[in-house]
């Protein structure tokens, strides 16, 4: 479904990815592991077209996403749940799931979106009048996921949902993501929380400092020494 | 709904009847200009009230005045065609000045610079230009033969202006309306508090935020041309330059940004306080509504960001509420 072919992308001078590739299948949830700058979020905004690759190919099934601008790549069927979640604070719960709906393929289905998104957070359909950013962490998150939904994507991608969450939140978010791929959404998820993303995603790859170091089914990473080492600390 | 409608209608009757009753020409004059200028803070609050704040708005403004003004001296080109010309240039100008703005992602203080920038080069080509536009000692279109006053929109009747005025702030409501019940304003909102996150829900970033400075633009430039065919007379001082575009945020501010009528509010307080001031004091006083401008300006600012209207509008409507515990006590909190 998305396909990422040696790309090479960075800030200006500052070069964050080396020759990365790596591809999702459709129905698959895939994680992408890493520490802190190992340009896991320069990734995700490459693949919603936010900057563009210096070098290599992104393709949709089949589109060229890196020739595409950003607002057209929603149509393509990728919603982007940002990093720190971005929603938008002084906009109440319904407007920013509103928003999320704003492409005109997706206005059609409108109503239908917001009772799924409903359905997924009950929470979200309570608080709809209030305003985003008076929410907690992890309503918020919730807000953010259900905002990308509302476009009615093929592929969610998933930038650090845990980030800045309690530990049961973090559960409850994690659960949350095994539903939403429960009802066939493709699902790529950048995390650093590697012992709860390797509980949720078929296949994972490790990036560190630009590069991809690892690659393998869940349990073949949950398995293997170097994270094991170095990033669950057994 | 229907009860505000009807409201609407009635304040429109009541509004229209007006030079048909009172004839004074002086309470008539004032109106006019009232509802000039509020058409032209109405139209810089369009964008304004996105977070798109323009300081080059009396640029446009004096292009809509002096393009009308030289074509019909110059060329003996109508304002009936040469007002629509103004706006197009305006327009262009509008659009020269944006796109790399928005391309580019020059927000916030930095766009506001670039605004300003470009009020006072439209003030410097006025004055540059003196053998064309009279520079700094101002500009008059001629006066059209008896019998052509319609050809070229000269009226001495203050009643006429009095209801073409009426009609223009009409339509600039309505624009204000319709952008307000439009994905637009969706779009917009959403820009003003995120350009990533909009643009990753699929919002035209670029595009949306020249649409709206374009409208914006149009408008402003129509105030300008009408301004110069009202009074007879333009000086670059009071339809152009960087003391226009303040006043329009001064103005806009003051009666509330967020609002329809709060442009409108802002018309109607600061042109009766420059004529008190000019009233009760004469010469004495000059530049006195600047200072006093100034001072109400930061006090706006920090205590009714939303302005006169808009903070009335929040005392009617939040008594009307019931509280709802949780939510009535989180609201303000975002707010700062």
């Amino acid at each position: 479904m998305l396909e990422l072919k040696s790309i090479d992308a960075g800030y200006g001078s500052f070069q964050a990815l080396f020759d990365v590739s790596l591809d999702v299948k459709a129905g698959e949830a895939v994680g992408v592991i890493g520490p802190n700058g190992a340009g896991k979020t320069t990734l995700m905004r490459l693949i919603s077209g936010l900057i563009r690759p210096l070098k290599g190919r992104i393709a949709m099934e089949g589109t060229d996403v890196g020739a595409t601008p950003p607002h057209r790549i929603v149509s393509l069927g990728i919603a982007h749940v940002p990093e720190n979640r971005r929603l938008f604070p002084r906009l109440t719960v319904s407007d920013n799931l509103k928003m999320g709906a704003y492409m005109q393929g997706a206005r059609a289905k409108y109503a239908e979106r917001l009772e799924f998104v409903f359905d997924l957070f009950p929470r979200m359909k309570e608080r709809r009048n209030q305003m985003a950013g008076t929410m907690s962490g992890g309503e918020q998150q919730m807000c953010a996921i259900g905002r990308a939904l509302m476009s009615n994507p093929k592929l969610l991608l998933l930038d650090e949902p845990s980030a800045g969450l309690a530990p049961v939140v973090v559960q409850q978010v994690f659960e949350l993501v095994k539903r939403i791929r429960a009802s066939g959404l493709t699902v790529l998820i950048v995390e650093q929380n590697v012992q709860q993303v390797l509980r949720v995603v078929d296949r994972a790859y490790l990036l560190e400092a630009g590069s991809i170091r690892a690659a393998g089914t869940a349990a073949e990473l949950a398995a293997s020494d170097t994270i094991k080492q170095a990033y669950l600390g057994v | 709904m229907n009860r505000q409608l009807a409201g609407w209608i009635i304040a429109l009757i009541v509004l229209v009847a007006v030079p048909f009753v009172h004839r004074d020409p002086y309470h008539l004059h004032i109106m006019v200009l009232i509802l000039i200028w509020s058409f032209a803070y109405t139209s810089w609050s369009i964008m304004g009230r996105f977070g798109l704040v323009s300081l080059g708005h009396g640029g446009f403004m004096g292009i809509g005045a002096y393009v009308t003004a030289l074509l019909w001296n110059h060329l003996g080109i109508t304002p009936w065609i040469g007002i629509p010309l103004s706006m197009v240039t305006a327009g262009v100008l509008a659009l020269i000045v944006a796109y790399p703005c928005f391309r580019f992602r020059i927000t916030g203080h930095y766009f506001v610079l670039v605004t300003l920038a470009l009020s006072g080069i439209v003030l410097q080509v006025i004055t540059a230009t003196r053998d064309y536009t009279g520079g700094s000692l101002g500009y008059t279109p001629q006066r059209a033969p008896s019998g052509k006053g319609l050809l070229a929109l000269q009226f001495d009747d203050k009643a006429t202006w009095y209801l073409i005025a009426l009609a223009v702030w009409v339509v600039g409501l309505v624009v204000w309306r319709a952008i307000d019940r439009s994905m637009i304003r969706h779009a917009m909102e959403a820009i003003s508090e995120d350009e990533d996150a909009a643009a990753a829900a699929g919002v035209n970033v670029t595009a949306e935020k020249l649409k709206i400075t374009l409208i914006s633009a149009l408008m402003t430039a129509l105030a300008g041309a009408l301004y110069c065919q009202y009074q007879m007379f333009i000086s670059p001082d009071t339809v152009s330059g960087i003391a226009v575009s303040l006043q329009m945020v001064f103005a806009a501010i003051v009666g509330g940004v967020y609002v329809a009528l709060g442009p409108t509010v802002g018309a109607v307080i600061t042109i009766l306080l420059a004529e008190v001031l000019r009233i009760s004091f004469g010469t004495k006083a000059v530049g006195w509504d600047n200072l006093v401008y100034g001072v109400l300006l930061v006090l706006f600012i920090i205590f009714l960001p939303k302005g006169i209207l808009g903070s009335v509008i929040d005392l009617v409507k939040s008594p009307r509420k019931p509280p709802r515990g949780h939510e009535q006590q989180t609201v303000p909190v975002a707010r700062r």
